[in-house]
């Protein structure tokens, strides 16, 4: 690591002023990808802005037709939440799988959609629901944050302070993951809106999460896992690494959206 | 290796000798100490120093850091706990396992200055006098390692998935343990470790 400072304010205001004050600084979450990119020195912040020591960041509360989720809520106390598991348990079951328990318990939802990481899964939540993003300096679009890899919409001393989830009619997640890393060489959400819209968010496979349009379309007529059997995703556009081709990936698309429709015609 | 001294173990040695810098850092701190009265987090000293406060084990420690150091590096260096290893160094092996009020971390992807105000438990923290934890005891009696080096995160993990309710079946002992690789392959045996530990527990 560079060296840096290090400050642990008390407010989110304080945060924000200290981050817009000096453009070198960076604001620290849960630190469970940070710290390792500050490990590589792939980074070199001045100083570090720890959000762990503001309080009423890590809420859980149902809150009109969906749940309101702070900032600074961990992976684990998603996946624990009674509240999350009885509105939404298919978000508490996403929750459980986000790498291993060490990191969940200190990983946050707002540093995983704050980071974008092509491979992580909130985002594909946030951006399939088209959940509100609730910062210091207003509101975004879930369906708007996400421009590309590691980019959102967020001005650089702009913070997250919660997330607006509706919760949908029904919902299915499936992640194809690596088995050592956990993170997801393909992950699918599926959901049906409470306005009965069926959308397919996909994570893992593109630079950023993005919607399957064509899967979407298909499942409209008919929503049975054979609507999928001639869908296939162009896989020009999609991630290709060690651990798998763009066509794999591409391959992938597919077979996971229709586990998840067997899924919601099971319950 | 000879005893540096008769009768002295090896780890007793290593012990003592990583422990000296600790006076020094002490003594830095008593300097500090004006400006620890004016925060209480991460108060800044001159050089880039940081003054924390550590709970580890039930014992509190005054340390003065560069805000770089991890907690693991912390415990090894500066109070010289060296029964939590480094593996990976970047969260990946589980090796760094400790707990943080009580809940498994990464001591490895956690900053010393970060842990202020927690209470820290590493693998020296867990045993009750002579008498092991029903896991450390568990661990011998199933041979649950080879070389031991991933043995104390495998074992801080154990402790936190049995109290976390985790350890129902055998795939659930895997799916939430799989964050502490083994490279001798002994997975097995922990599992068959944990299974024992967990009724000794009360769990």
């Amino acid at each position: 690591m560079y060296a840096f400072d290090y400050a642990k304010p008390a407010s989110l205001d304080e945060a924000a002023r200290l981050l817009a004050d000096d453009p070198e600084a960076k604001a620290l979450a849960g630190g469970q990808t940070y710290i390792p990119t500050l490990k590589q020195r792939l980074a070199q912040p001045t100083r570090l802005v720890d959000l762990a020591g503001i309080p009423d960041l890590a809420t859980i509360k149902e809150e009109g037709d969906g749940l309101a989720v702070g900032a600074m809520t961990t992976h684990k106390a998603v996946a624990a939440s009674p509240v999350v598991q009885r509105a939404f348990p298919e978000l508490a079951y996403l929750a459980s799988l986000i790498g291993d328990p060490a990191v969940r318990a200190m990983g946050t939802i707002g540093g995983s959609v704050a980071n974008n990481d092509p491979a992580a899964d909130y985002p594909v939540v946030v951006l399939t629901l088209d959940a509100t993003v609730r910062t210091t300096k207003g509101e975004h679009r879930g369906s708007d944050f996400f421009p590309g890899m590691f980019e959102t919409a967020l001005e650089p001393d702009e913070l997250i302070r919660e997330f607006h989830i509706p919760v949908p009619e029904a919902a299915a997640w499936e992640k194809f993951r690596n088995p050592a890393s956990r993170y997801a060489l393909v992950s699918v959400l599926l959901v049906r809106t409470k306005d009965g819209e069926i959308r397919c968010g996909v994570g893992g496979a593109g630079p950023t999460c993005f919607r399957a349009t064509a899967i979407e379309d298909a499942l409209r007529s008919s929503f049975a896992p054979e609507a999928l059997d001639g869908v296939t995703i162009d896989a020009g556009d999609l991630n290709e690494d060690i651990h798998a081709t763009a066509a794999y990936r591409a391959h992938l698309i597919p077979v996971l959206a229709k586990r998840c429709v067997r899924r919601m015609l099971r319950r | 290796m000879t005893n540096p001294t008769p009768g002295a173990s090896r780890r007793e040695f290593l012990s003592t000798a990583a422990s000296a810098p600790l006076v020094a850092g002490a003594a830095a701190g008593v300097l500090g100490g004006e400006a620890r009265a004016q925060t209480t987090t991460g108060a800044a000293m001159a050089g880039g120093q940081v003054l924390v406060t550590l709970k580890v084990n039930g014992q509190t420690h005054r340390l003065s850091l560069d805000p770089r150091v991890t907690l693991v590096d912390a415990l090894r260096e500066h109070l010289g706990l060296t029964g939590t290893k480094v593996g990976c160094n970047h969260g990946q092996c589980g090796a760094c396992t400790v707990h943080k009020d009580g809940v498994r971390v990464l001591s490895c992807l956690t900053l010393a200055v970060a842990a202020e105000g927690s209470e820290i438990t590493t693998i020296e923290g867990l045993a009750d006098g002579d008498e092991l934890h029903p896991m450390q005891a568990a661990f011998v009696q199933h041979d649950a390692y080879q070389c031991g080096y991933c043995t104390p995160g495998q074992i801080l993990s154990a402790v936190a998935c049995v109290k976390e309710g985790h350890a129902g079946s055998d795939a659930e002992i895997r799916e939430y343990m799989s964050g502490n690789l083994c490279r001798c392959g002994a997975y097995v045996n922990i599992v068959a470790a944990i299974n024992d530990a967990k009724t000794k527990m009360g769990a």
